[in-house]
């Protein structure tokens, strides 16, 4: 392992450090500029060349964010839901009325978002339209289906499909257990689930044909697509778990790929939007680039510091953004 | 072991049946000046008031591990706010959950054995009761979930004093005693009590097992505990004798489970047995807790659990000149005490 890691390519030199400041929650890319979530009230927007201005988005704990390229919108434990965009403008685009910590948000690419406090989800359409959905337990995650306005909430025992501008009953996927983060499948014909417990939960969308994904020692905190969806990437263990997912069954009866392994935790993972690499963070801070082919591997930050909680590529592939719990930060040019 | 935990934000949970006083042990925590802040964790947000910066409402979601076990559950929603809440680490020193007056602390508490992240930022420091001296013997007789609140509690604030006899005091004390001799128990009135009877109490903390409760288990012996055989078990719903004028209650649904022996354990039998006790019977035991001397083992072995959930290590040498003793207590309902007690005897080294 050690001769290894001392051959092993590194890129480490050419990653422009950016001050953020502050414990980091998440990272997007609005163009060309990263956006640093904070754990609290900032987002650090870092342009290429790592010149960094804060702006301020909640009074307390940024809970969640999601982004569509155009803005990052974030969830608070002030009740509020903030978008901000690539000119570093925010604006406050929903409250919740009893102020309520906003647990979960999603956007859809044609304008419409979604978020939820407690038990219930709210979606507001392009055009202003709000609707909401009162699921049986709190929502544990969100996530617009690839096509049309659908909404998954996950939640205790299973997931709702809702479609917000429809009267049709919503649709229950039920399994046993606490659901949290929800993803479509980019071609729309799966859905997975990350649980509470060290495992993933997936439903083929066409007949609800169950998938269980176990064997994690952890839980799995971040989950990616890679590029055309024919892998599904997951933190959770000492090496990154990539489900398969390009034939129609997806990963039924099927081993998962497991790549890059270190004596840490994967934390983070995000693959290349539109090559077959990615990156991968782990808990003793180490990023890597990693070849979905033959698990070549390139080290973007040396180990060291609190765990990687924050990875992403901008939508052109050719910039890679990486933060830690401990608020370190930087950014990587190809 | 210790300094790490020390850096984890320390949770008491606060119980409690209805009206006993949850709110005012809550308010009285927040107002004293002890420097310090506190997260506070409450169901029925708003309703209530509490003045502090943070406060967290909660749904009280008690959720099934998928493992099979019904009594493996926990607080979803306390999952998901304290994974929030250390967002905001730096801005707090400590962490109250307040429970509903009918909630079991049971998922509560295993929440902290059971969540990884949980885990990582976070330990239980103690589950606090508080009753009302006037109406807990009653809610004892209805309430199942009083009984619980008694049974699970590290410590018992004893509140309203003041609206009741000597005599009624005493019957209470006894009543509770009949259910838990373990726990802390102070007599209040509004709930006034010092803070460090109820914070930091480290209930959790294997490394303080028995060393901040010297009497858990004297009084336990002595006090509580005795041969049960002479009884016949004649259904009543509770009787009571004396001892030295100290009226002792003996609940038929909840009792306390002394077992000790001066010779030593053997380990490859002990372990496999406790841990094949609360597989099987871990329904019944809210609450297990015991210090071992194992054969050729120069440290103490100390252990706790919650129903099916252990936790336990080797804590410290034993001490020149200590008596090296093993104590093992369980509380909980129906025990089935021959069972145990031949368990346990099949442990000790002849």
């Amino acid at each position: 392992m050690s001769s290894e890691q001392l051959t092993i390519a590194s890129l480490t030199d050419r990653v422009k450090s950016v001050a953020v400041g502050a414990p980091i929650a998440d990272v997007h890319f609005l163009g060309d500029r990263a956006a640093f979530v904070c754990a609290e009230e900032k987002v650090a927007l870092a342009d290429a060349n790592g010149e960094v201005s804060h702006v301020d988005v909640h009074s307390g704990a940024n809970l969640c964010t999601a982004s569509d390229g155009q803005r990052v919108v974030t969830g608070g434990d002030d009740g509020k839901v903030v978008a901000l965009n690539a000119k570093g403008e925010t604006s406050v685009i929903a409250t919740d009325a009893k102020r309520r910590w906003i647990d979960n948000v999603a956007l859809h690419p044609d304008g419409a978002f979604a978020w939820s406090a407690g038990k219930t989800a709210y979606v507001r359409s392009g055009k202003g339209e709000e609707k909401s959905f009162d699921a049986p337990s709190t929502v544990g995650g969100l996530a617009f289906a690839p096509k049309g306005l659908r909404v998954a909430v996950a939640h205790y025992n299973g997931v709702t499909l809702w479609f917000p501008n429809m009267a049709a009953k919503p649709e229950f996927l039920e399994w046993a257990g606490s659901h949290l983060a929800v993803t479509f499948s980019p071609d729309n014909k799966f859905l997975v689930t990350a649980m509470h417990e060290p495992a993933l939960h997936g439903w083929r969308l066409a007949d609800n044909r169950h998938m269980r994904m176990s064997g994690y020692p952890g839980r799995v905190r971040s989950m990616s697509w890679s590029a055309g969806g024919k892998g599904l990437a997951t933190s959770g263990a000492d090496t990154v778990i990539i489900w398969p997912f390009a034939s129609k069954d997806g990963p039924m009866g099927k081993e998962p790929a497991m790549l890059a392994p270190l004596q840490a935790r994967v934390s983070m993972v995000a693959c290349h939007p539109k090559q077959d690499i990615m990156a991968a963070g782990y808990s003793d801070g180490t990023v890597l680039i990693v070849r979905l082919e033959d698990g070549a591997e390139i080290l973007v930050r040396r180990n060291g510091g609190e765990p990687v909680s924050a990875l992403a590529w901008n939508a052109k592939g050719t910039l890679l953004a990486f933060g830690s719990e401990d608020g370190d930060a930087g950014l990587l040019e190809f | 072991m210790s300094e790490l935990s020390s850096q984890k934000i320390p949770v008491t949970v606060l119980t409690g049946y209805l009206g006993a006083g949850k709110t005012t042990l809550l308010n009285r925590i927040l107002s004293e000046n002890h420097g310090k802040k506190y997260a506070v964790i409450v169901n029925e947000f708003g309703e209530i008031g509490i003045d502090n910066d943070l406060i967290i409402g909660a749904d009280e979601e008690v959720f099934e591990m998928n493992n099979g076990c019904v009594c493996c559950t926990v607080r979803g929603d306390l999952v998901r706010i304290l994974d929030g809440l250390m967002k905001r680490k730096g801005k707090f020193d400590a962490i109250i959950v307040e429970t509903t007056g009918l909630a079991d602390p049971a998922p509560v508490a295993q929440t902290f054995f059971v969540d990884e992240d949980v885990q990582k930022n976070a330990r239980l420091d103690a589950v606090v009761t508080v009753a009302d001296a006037k109406w807990l013997s009653h809610r004892l007789k209805d309430a199942p979930e009083a009984k619980n609140q008694i049974a699970f509690a590290d410590v018992i604030v004893l509140n309203k004093t003041d609206l009741v006899s000597k005599p009624e005091l005493a019957e209470v004390e006894a009543r509770i005693r009949g259910i838990n001799p373990y726990a802390k128990l102070h007599r209040t009135e509004r709930c006034k009590v010092a803070l460090s009877d109820v914070l930091e109490r480290g209930a959790f903390d294997l490394d303080r097992i028995l060393e901040i409760e010297p009497e858990f288990l004297d009084a336990g012996d002595d006090h509580h505990h005795h041969d049960h055989d002479h009884h016949g078990h004649d259904h009543h719903n509770d009787h009571s004798h004396s001892h030295g004028g100290l009226k002792h209650y003996h609940d038929e649904e909840m009792q306390s489970l002394s077992l000790r022996s001066d010779k030593p354990l053997d380990p490859t039998i002990f372990m496999p047995w406790l841990q094949n006790l609360v597989a099987t019977e871990g329904q019944k035991i809210l609450r297990s807790k015991g210090i071992l001397a194992f054969t050729d083992d120069d440290d103490r072995y100390v252990f706790q659990g919650v129903h099916m959930m252990l936790e336990g290590d080797h804590q410290r040498k034993w001490k020149e000149g200590e008596r090296r003793e093993s104590r093992v207590v369980f509380i909980g309902r129906e025990l089935p005490e021959q069972m145990i007690r031949d368990g346990f005897e099949s442990c000790i080294v002849a």
